[in-house]
This record gives C-alpha cells, sequence and structure tokens, in this order.
C-alpha cells in the first residue's frame, strides 16, 4: 500500500487535484443553475412541488447508468463527466434552495418592496442572503454525493481518482490491483473531508451574524 | 439631532374614487373611495378586520394596484409613475418593524439612501441623526443585528428607516400591534414628539380605537368594503358618533376616552421640591416640611428623575445617594390623561412623575387634577369644523352624502381647500 503510494505519490496527487477541480467547479456550476431554477419556480406552488418531484426522481437515476447513457451523445472525456457531476449536485441544491426561498416571511419581503425595492432587487439583496444559510447546507449535501459520482466518472475517461478504481477493479486479483482501488476510495474520502471543511468556512465567512443560528 | 421647525414637510394626498376590485369577489374591497388628506396631519385609518383599511394604505404607496381611481400627491397624479420610484419617495412601516435581519440596524436604514445614490459620508451622518431621533445611542445601536434588539427597539429602527430619505408621507401598517402595552405607550409617544419635529404625513392604520384618538389629527371609520363611515376630529367623533356602528366601535366608555384626547402638557402641573445626589438629606427634608409636601423627587446631573424619596426615608438618611429607582411611576408630557392614570393604578401611587423632551423633569401630575379635566373636557364644545373631504361614490350611504355635503358647503364658506370633484355623486 505504501509502496504503491510511494511509487505514484505525483499521479495520485495530480489525479486528485483534477478531482477536487472537477467537483469544485461543477458545484460552482450547480449552485448558479439551482439558485435560478429555484427563483424561477419558488412564487408558484404547483412549479415548486414539480421542481421538487423532479429532484427527488432525479436522485434516483443510478450516476453510473447516467454516464452510460451521455457517452452515446458526447463521447468520452471531460463533456459528459461534468454534466453528469452538475446534474446531480444542482438536485438537492434546488431543494434546499425552494425551501429557504420560500420561507421568507412575507412581511419582511413586503417591507422590501414598501420602501421602494424593485422585484430584482429585493431578490438579489434581501432573499437570497436570508435563503443562504439553506442553500449552502445544500451544497454541503450536494458536495459529499458528487465526490462519489465523480469517481464513476472515469467510466467515461473523465479526470479524477475514479482512474485508480476502475482500474484496480478491472483486474482485481492482480499485483496491487487492491491497492490501486483503495487509494482511489480513500482519497476520494479526504477530498470529501477537505471539501466540507472548505463550505464550513465558506459558511462562517459569508452569513451574517444577524441570521447565524 | 436636527432643528425643530414648525414648517410642514409632509405632503397633501388625495385618493379620487379609488376602487380595488379582486377577480373573482362580488364585492369590491375598496369600493369607490374619496379621501382627501391634508398635508402634515396624522390620519388614523380604523375598522374592524378585513374592512379594506390596510388595502387603502397600500394603495397610496401603490404596493397595491387600485383598478380604477387616482392617487394625487402633493398634487401630482402618481398612479401611472413607476411603482419603486415612487415608494422609495414614501416612508412604510410595518408591524415590528419589518427590519431585515441579515442586516446592521445601520444597513437597514440606508437602504433608501443607497438607493437614491448619497454619498456614504451623507448616509452616515444621516444613520446617526436618525437614530437620535429614534432615541437610541448610535454608538451602541448602529452595528447590532435586528435581534439583539427589544421589539420596541426594532420599531424606533422601522421608523427610523422609514424616515432615512425624509420622505413627506409616512405610512403606517399596525406599527405598534406587536408590542408590550407599556412600550406601546411610549413608542406613541415618541412618534408625536417626533411628528412635532419633522411634520410629516402620516397615515396609519390601526384596530385600537384610544390609539386613533391619541395619535390621530383625524380618524376614518371604515365598514366593510372600506365605506367610509366617519371622517372627522377624535373629539367629534367621540361627541358625536356618526351612527351604531361608530358608537360600538368606540365602545361603552366614551365618556372616559376624553381622557385620551388630553395630553399631560395641556394640564397643570404641580411643582415638586427636588433634590440633587449629594445633597444633605436634613436640607432636603426642611426644604419638604416648608413645602408641605410628602416627597421630594431626586434628579441626576441632567435633571432625569431617577427616584423619589419620602419624608420619612429621608429621615434616614444621611446623604443623598444616586439609586435609580425602577417603578417611580413616570410619564412623557405627550402622554394622554388615561396613560397618566394607568401608570399611577398600576403603581398605586396618588402622582406620577412628568418628564418632557430628553426625559427633564418637568413637574408632577395628581389624580385631582386629572379629575378636573375630565370635567372640563365634557364641557367643553368642539365646534370648528374645517373636516377634509372622504366619501365612496357607488352604493353611497346616505349619511356619507350628507356628510359629504356638510363638509362641501363649510370648505366652500370658509374658503379653503377645494371641495373634491366625487363625479357622479355630484
Amino acid at each position: 500500500m505504501f509502496e504503491f503510494v510511494g511509487e505514484r505519490f505525483r499521479q495520485i496527487l495530480f489525479a486528485s487535484w483534477q478531482h477536487f477541480s472537477l467537483v469544485a467547479q461543477c458545484l460552482i456550476l450547480a449552485t448558479i443553475i439551482a439558485v435560478v431554477l429555484a427563483t424561477l419556480v419558488y412564487k408558484n406552488k404547483s412549479l415548486s412541488s414539480l421542481a421538487n418531484g423532479v429532484s427527488a426522481i432525479g436522485l434516483t437515476v443510478p450516476s453510473f447508468a447516467a454516464i452510460g447513457l451521455l457517452i452515446a451523445p458526447f463521447g468520452f472525456g471531460v463533456t459528459p463527466a461534468v454534466i453528469v457531476v452538475t446534474f446531480f449536485a444542482a438536485l438537492p441544491i434546488v431543494r434546499n434552495a425552494i425551501v429557504g426561498l420560500a420561507g421568507i416571511s412575507p412581511s419582511i419581503v413586503e417591507s422590501a418592496r414598501g420602501i421602494g425595492m424593485s422585484r430584482f432587487r429585493t431578490l438579489v439583496t434581501i432573499e437570497l442572503p436570508m435563503a443562504w444559510p439553506v442553500i449552502l447546507s445544500g451544497i454541503r449535501v450536494s458536495a459529499q454525493m458528487v465526490m462519489g459520482v465523480a469517481a464513476v466518472a472515469a467510466y467515461a475517461l473523465g479526470p479524477g481518482l475514479g482512474g485508480f478504481i476502475f482500474s484496480g477493479l478491472s483486474r482485481l486479483g492482480g499485483a496491487k490491483a487492491f491497492d490501486s482501488v483503495l487509494v482511489g476510495v480513500i482519497g476520494v474520502v479526504i477530498l470529501a473531508f477537505i471539501l466540507d471543511l472548505i463550505l464550513i468556512g465558506i459558511g462562517r465567512l459569508t452569513t451574517p451574524r444577524g441570521i447565524r443560528v | 439631532m436636527s432643528e425643530s421647525s414648525d414648517a410642514i414637510t409632509g405632503a397633501s394626498i388625495l385618493l379620487d374614487q379609488v376602487t380595488k376590485q379582486y377577480p373573482g369577489q362580488a364585492k369590491p374591497a375598496v369600493g369607490g373611495l374619496t379621501l382627501e388628506i391634508p398635508a402634515g396631519s396624522i390620519v388614523m385609518f380604523v375598522g374592524p378586520s378585513g374592512c379594506g383599511k390596510t388595502t387603502t394604505l397600500k394603495m397610496i404607496n401603490r404596493l397595491i394596484e387600485p383598478s380604477s381611481g387616482k392617487i394625487v400627491i402633493n398634487g401630482e397624479d402618481v398612479t401611472k409613475m413607476d411603482g419603486d420610484t415612487l415608494r422609495r419617495r414614501i416612508g412604510y412601516v410595518i408591524q415590528a418593524g419589518g427590519l431585515f435581519p441579515h442586516m446592521t440596524v445601520a444597513a437597514n436604514i440606508a437602504i433608501v439612501p443607497k438607493m437614491l445614490g448619497w454619498n456614504k459620508e451623507k448616509i452616515s451622518a444621516r444613520v446617526d441623526e436618525l437614530l437620535e431621533l429614534v432615541s437610541l445611542d448610535p454608538a451602541i445601536y448602529r452595528d447590532r443585528y435586528p435581534k439583539e434588539l427589544s421589539g420596541g427597539q426594532q420599531q424606533r429602527v422601522g421608523v427610523a428607516r422609514a424616515l432615512a430619505a425624509d420622505p413627506p408621507v409616512l405610512l403606517m401598517d399596525e406599527p405598534f400591534g406587536a408590542v408590550d402595552p407599556i412600550t406601546r405607550q411610549r413608542l406613541q409617544d415618541e412618534l408625536l414628539n417626533i411628528q412635532a419635529e419633522v411634520q410629516k404625513t402620516i397615515v396609519m392604520v390601526t384596530h385600537d380605537f384610544d390609539e386613533a384618538v391619541k395619535l390621530g389629527n383625524w380618524i376614518a371609520v371604515f365598514d366593510e368594503g372600506a365605506q367610509l363611515v366617519q371622517y372627522d376630529s377624535p373629539e367629534r367623533i367621540l361627541a358625536n358618533p356618526a351612527n351604531e356602528f361608530v358608537e360600538n366601535f368606540i365602545g361603552s366608555g366614551a365618556g372616559l376616552k376624553q381622557l385620551t384626547l388630553t395630553r399631560v402638557n395641556e394640564v397643570d402641573l404641580v411643582d415638586a421640591i427636588t433634590a440633587l445626589p449629594g445633597e444633605l438629606a436634613s436640607d432636603v427634608l426642611s426644604r419638604l416640611q416648608g413645602s408641605g409636601q410628602q416627597q421630594a423627587v431626586v434628579l441626576d446631573s441632567r435633571r432625569r428623575p431617577v427616584r423619589r424619596l419620602s419624608r420619612r426615608q429621608l429621615s434616614r438618611l444621611q446623604i443623598i445617594d444616586d439609586t435609580v429607582d425602577d417603578s417611580m411611576p413616570l410619564v412623557s408630557d405627550q402622554s394622554t390623561l388615561n396613560d397618566a392614570l394607568d401608570t399611577m393604578l398600576v403603581s398605586s401611587s396618588e402622582t406620577a412623575v412628568v418628564t418632557g423632551r430628553r426625559d427633564v423633569f418637568r413637574g408632577l401630575i395628581n389624580v385631582q387634577t386629572i379629575m378636573e379635566a375630565i370635567s372640563q373636557a365634557n364641557s367643553a364644545a368642539t365646534a370648528d369644523s374645517d373636516a377634509p373631504v372622504g366619501l365612496n361614490s357607488g352604493a353611497i350611504p346616505a349619511l356619507a352624502v350628507e356628510n359629504a355635503i356638510a363638509a362641501d358647503s363649510s370648505g366652500e364658506a370658509n374658503g379653503q381647500a377645494e371641495p373634491q370633484s366625487t363625479g357622479e355623486s355630484r
């Protein structure tokens, strides 16, 4: 095991970095998509429940199958990996964003409108900042989940630690195959832990004292 | 704090045949309401819940768009202008202040000036000025968050925020509904003090008739569908309720409500023997005995009352210390006699200590003074008749028409404000 890590240390570091970078970038993209989607639907009850339903069903789709399906139109490489990771990352964020935005007291929104804030300004300066802690907890759930999804993306020759897992699994029983799988799995767990710490830090920095629990 | 001035900075408001009809409802929420709100006065909307008074209020700043009719502020028709621009020129206060929890007190107050593009120095100076105006120390409260304030303090910040850009009109939707009675009384007194300084046009919705009588220059009593039942001064509504509906709304104690009409600063206060911390108790005692009074009032260095001492307490003391007694009955000179009597009853005391601006000691008020004021108020005639115009078109109750005609003719007779055209009803 240590021998395996020692031999391929630079390679592991590079794959870890790529894995992390894929997840982080997809998470940002997913957050933007999810928040935009949530702001479009949260005022409307039936649209909100439709979005929540889609998000619930979406989470039941096996990520492995999803990536397999995407290979046909997009081929191998980064594109299908990004699509799948972003898709799965967006699901929990959409739900939380809708809950967060809908949970803001109507009197707050009314008082914002009452002192002359436009609909858009109210959304950007009042509603989204107030919903932010809830959205961020959705992002944290997403981050944990898509760390694993990103590993599966290696099946489509995407970047990241998934390569160690797949190459190990395909030669199981062979020399150092198990070590390879183990390195992939432990790497993913460590990365997930680091990302969560970072997100907690972001939460501390971006949540005003007035709405901290 | 800004210099006080007598100049009216408020604007007149005219609702001209304003109707709000919600789709799918047979009756309009507000039906053809014509209402004149004079500049610089406080107009109270009262009525049972669901009568359309809040809808009417929100149509003034077009949070709710009227289905038909015109809204004219200071002679300018604002019915078609951009709603957000309009609302930046009108202060708006709701229950519990409606503060944004993720912003500090200063940031909350600075919102409208920021939208209007003021520079930073001007904004921060204005924030401090407003906090002073609502009796909150800027150094302590500027950087706090709303959840770190009491209900009354949040309400004060809400008022400060509404006044931030010095709007001519202030709309308040049951602003003091969510605070305890003592805080409410204090906030009402403060609002009157602030109004004496800023002279805005204030329109306030309330369900509390006592509050309406205490704060209002004019009271509009609404029935369902925002049908205006009576629109007149508090004195005349109390003395002369238009019909049974108003009578019921006023409640049975109309005679006692006269107490709400008179303020502490309108009656003669009793002088008191005052003492400062550090004085010899025996000196104060001999002054007290000379005057025939029972208690001396201890003031602090800024002449604010801190406690009262009886003869017996004085005889036990050597030197007067600066202990503060929180249970001392204390009323502001803006309080009503009703508030003062209430305070005395709560503390089982025959007298209450009266304070003026910035809590400076003014004198004492006692039960006899209040009793005399009641009998005076009951006999005083309220003859003047310059009530602003208000009525509904369409299904007009005969009474409203009579009132309108009376108000119209008196307006013409006095050569005062133009009587407002009401379309089909004239």
